[in-house]
């Protein structure tokens, strides 16, 4: 090696090759790393340009209601929000629905496809990890979108010197239920995404499976409460992920239920409701587990 | 010092025996290990990366044992697949970057070794652009700098190869001759094709169907009998130009095989002869400047698989063969 000069940087020298003596990290930095990069990739960050438009958008999206809410309660100095916590991720399932859609397959497809995979387990890194950073930065990513509009609404409504303890209440509220939906839906996410190396039915499936899931419940729901079977309300929630979460806030979150005539679960039935979504994400879980056992080297 | 221990590992599937109480002993150096498709390469090397249980014996792998320090053994080696892996949409640079911290290497440990082994392998400007627009030479040097760039003590590289044009082929088999000599780092490469190994390896394994069939050193049973093969026209003076050649390289004591194997094309005008040295190509040259033919061609043919494959004298005590049939 030269001694430094001037216009060090400027010189090409031919150094051989060098060993490496550092520091290898290992398994656990090899995680973090993994779940670093894969939730700056659901947000396009060290991706292309093109790929960080669609999530970009979807954020902002996600964040202009509140910031319209939080704008009018400001100016008309309201005593409380018009929208609860608990709502939010309610009134904007659709767009939360399409984020997963787009970013679920992006995370586990392109692995899959470009059968990068093996590159992985031929790494310190083991199945449990990839399973963990993936669904990690998944579940991450969903929050960091459901969650800043809760933030916003919650800094707005300090602005607008509305009850501190109510707000804060309300806004605890609604971080338990979204970090809920999170894991639910990037589970649901990536099994569905991690079925098939083609993104596009990937996108697909996760769609569909959100959106006729809803729909069918929320039809037989309405149906339901039409022809006086009132009970059978809650128990049909429990057969679309959007309306688990909706239930288990309700039962024990202080949300109103966004059911017809707002039925939503009483605490019994809410256990219920947050045994499914337990089992659900661990379920989630044991498939991409398996999934990834065959597609090792 | 050992590279590579097996002690009779075996490991068998419900419907195929993969490989059967194989026991290899590998120093360091480049190592090829040559077998058909389906002859159980792929399944050593997931046995060695500590990613597939044995179902019999062991394996150790600079020292540290398949079964129990899988992570630390793939901390310290690198592994090329044969498949394509890379995803198009990202550069050589970032992708190398993110493999490398896969690795254990810390961010900027991580920029520095990619960046310099990149450079190695022989990609420059080109690795700031998106792999997609790659060509497939291009592919397999970002496939084999991922597998360095962790500075590993070992490599073990699948059919690195494969689907490469000749030229390819030479750059590739130079480069990983280089991984050894400059880089000091052990390799073991899997081919199926042996000629392409006998230049680049010190050392080469040969199995079918999970069974050890040889290991020796490479100068063992190749370069001793570098086959050349001659072809040459005929003129008015000698209608049948092969078999003047054929007799006066005979009484110039050069050992000729008998005929070349039926199903190539020109068979009958090609002979086959055993190239001792140099002076066996200028003894060539001159014998048919002399004759007045022309050379239509001088070649070296590779060694197949399957000539392994046939019974011969232990090529350690080799005399030069005498004249082969099939």
């Amino acid at each position: 090696m030269s001694t430094p000069t001037p216009h060090a940087e400027t010189r090409i020298h031919n150094i051989g090759y060098r060993d490496y003596d550092g520091p290898r990290l290992g398994r656990a930095y090899a995680r973090r790393s993994l779940f670093s990069q894969s939730l700056r990739g659901a947000y396009g960050l060290g991706r292309s340009a093109k790929s960080k438009v669609l999530p970009m958008i979807l954020f902002a999206v996600m964040c202009i209601p509140a910031l319209v809410v939080v704008a009018v309660a400001v100016a008309t100095k309201l005593k409380d929000l018009p929208l609860d916590y608990t709502r939010y991720a309610i009134f904007t399932q659709a767009v939360i629905g399409l984020y997963l859609a787009s970013q679920a397959p992006q995370s586990v497809s392109r692995d899959l496809r470009f059968k990068t995979v093996p590159l992985y387990f031929s790494r310190p890194i083991e199945r449990v990890d990839y399973v963990l950073a993936k669904y990690g930065a998944m579940a991450a990513a969903l929050f960091i979108l459901t969650a800043s509009p809760l933030l916003i609404l919650y800094i707005g409504s300090l602005l607008a010197k509305m009850d501190f303890v109510d707000q804060t209440q309300g806004f605890a509220q609604g971080l338990v239920s979204v970090a809920l939906l999170s894991l639910l839906f990037g589970g649901i996410g990536l099994v569905l995404a991690a079925l098939t190396p083609r993104r596009g039915f990937g996108v697909a499936a996760v769609i569909a499976a959100l959106t006729i899931s809803y729909g069918a419940v929320s039809t037989l729901q309405a149906i339901a409460w039409s022809t006086d079977s009132l009970d059978a309300v809650p128990w049909l929630g429990l057969f679309s992920p959007i309306t688990l979460i909706d239930g288990v806030q309700t039962a024990f979150l202080g949300a109103t239920s966004s059911f017809p005539a707002e039925a939503g679960p009483g605490a019994g039935q809410g256990v219920v409701y947050l045994l499914v979504v337990l089992a659900l994400v661990a379920g989630s879980y044991a498939v991409l587990m398996r999934r990834y056992r065959k597609v090792g080297l | 010092m050992t590279v590579i221990a097996t002690e009779s590992l075996s490991k068998r599937f419900p419907r195929v025996t993969a490989l059967d109480r194989l026991s290899l002993d590998i120093g360091p150096g480049v190592t090829g290990l040559v077998g058909a498709n389906g002859a159980g390469k792929s399944t050593i090397i997931k046995i060695l990366l500590g990613l597939s249980p044995a179902t019999e014996g062991g394996a150790r792998v600079l020292g540290l044992d398949v079964a129990t320090d899988g992570p630390a053994i793939r901390e310290r080696v690198g592994y090329m697949p044969e498949h394509d892996c890379l995803p198009p949409d990202v550069s050589a640079t970032e992708f190398v970057v993110h493999m490398a911290r896969m690795s254990g290497l810390p961010p900027t440990a991580a920029r520095e070794r990619t960046a310099d082994t990149l450079r190695h392998v022989g990609l420059y400007e080109e690795r700031y652009r998106p792999i997609g627009g790659y060509s497939t030479g291009m592919k397999q040097r970002v496939k084999l700098a991922q597998a360095l760039v962790h500075d590993p003590k070992l490599v073990l590289l699948d059919e690195p190869t494969n689907g490469l044009d000749p030229v390819g082929r030479d750059e590739m088999l130079g480069l990983i001759r280089r991984v050894y000599t400059d880089f000091g780092i052990s390799v073991l490469v899997t081919s199926h094709l042996l000629g392409e190994l006998e230049r680049t390896c010190d050392h080469v394994v040969v199995i079918d169907g999970g069974k050890l069939l040889r290991s020796s050193s490479t100068s063992d049973f190749t370069q001793l009998t570098t086959t050349l093969a001659v072809e040459v026209t005929d003129t008015d003076t000698h209608p049948d130009g092969t078999a003047v050649l054929r007799e006066a390289l005979t009484a110039a004591g050069i050992t000729l095989h008998a005929r070349v194997e039926d199903g190539m094309p020109g068979a009958g005008h090609v002979l086959l002869l055993e190239a001792t040295g140099e002076q066996t190509y200028d003894l060539v040259r001159d014998t048919v400047a002399d004759l007045g033919l022309g050379l239509v061609r001088m070649e070296q043919r590779r060694h197949h698989i399957a000539e392994v494959f046939r019974p011969g004298p232990d090529p350690a005590a080799a005399q030069p063969q005498e004249v082969r049939t099939r």
